[in-house]
């Protein structure tokens, strides 16, 4: 299964990042495989509908569950409809590494 | 001990954090005027929906009176704000959400639990120790 973690940085000592749809790069871990894979977010600088864009790339790479600070009203609903999991951490000195071993 | 309350059914959030007056005469006063979620849904469900009491407290899954009350003081509120140009903001309230949020004990992590999921625990620890929170 897949999970998406907003990141700071791309690599594992990275610290997380409180936002969904303005994070800087995206930490997709496939529990299955093991495998960790860093995607930059292009819609971090958008103007608007960053949250939708961010969602929607999240329902196209089939993650199953998504790790972030918080999400908006309209990601939200959107996730919920695609039956992806939520997950609101409310501490950004956790780095990449820590929430990975935490979920494994 | 007073009877619990009852948590009121709202089908959908208000879309918004607040309202706030602007080109106010006098200066924007202090103070603020706090909108419950389930006020909110009561104004919507009665003045937008145009329902009548009975219907709407159906909805909202409390009784006629009950309703009438919760309307009654967002009605009071909303009037309060603008006549004193107060700022609104909405506020959580006694709702509860068609969608719910949990709360793990051991992580404080706040997740949903997708229907298709069906082991209620907390996905970032694994704690069996979750509760559902008022989102």
């Amino acid at each position: 299964m897949k999970t998406l973690i907003t990141s700071k940085g791309d690599s594992t000592d990275s610290f997380f990042d409180l936002r969904f749809g303005r994070g800087k790069y995206f930490c997709i871990y496939d529990s299955e495989t093991g495998k960790i894979e860093f995607i930059e977010n292009l819609n971090a600088d958008a103007q608007g509908g960053a949250g939708t864009k961010t969602a929607e790339k999240v329902i196209e790479l089939g993650v199953k569950k998504v790790i972030s600070g918080d999400f908006g009203p309209k990601a939200k609903d959107l996730l919920m409809k695609f039956g992806i999991q939520m997950v609101m951490i409310n501490d950004s000195n956790k780095t990449i590494m820590e929430i990975i071993k935490s979920l494994s | 001990m007073p009877r619990r309350r009852r948590a009121r059914k709202v089908v959908e959030p208000p879309s918004f954090k607040g309202y706030r007056p602007y080109g106010t005469i006098n200066g924007r006063r202090e103070g603020r005027v706090e909108l419950h979620y389930e006020e909110y849904e009561a104004i919507k469900l009665a003045d937008y929906d145009l329902m009548n009491h009975q219907e709407a407290s159906g909805i909202m899954d409390v009784s006629r009176a009950t309703f009438a009350r919760v309307y009654e003081t967002a009605r009071r509120k909303i009037a309060k704000a603008l006549v004193e140009g107060k700022e609104i903001v909405s506020v959580y309230g006694n709702a509860h959400l068609e969608n719910d949020w949990f709360e793990c004990d051991d992580c404080n992590s706040k997740f949903t639990i997708p229907n298709e999921l069906l082991d209620k625990i907390c996905p970032l620890c694994k704690s069996l120790s979750i509760k559902t929170i008022l989102h």
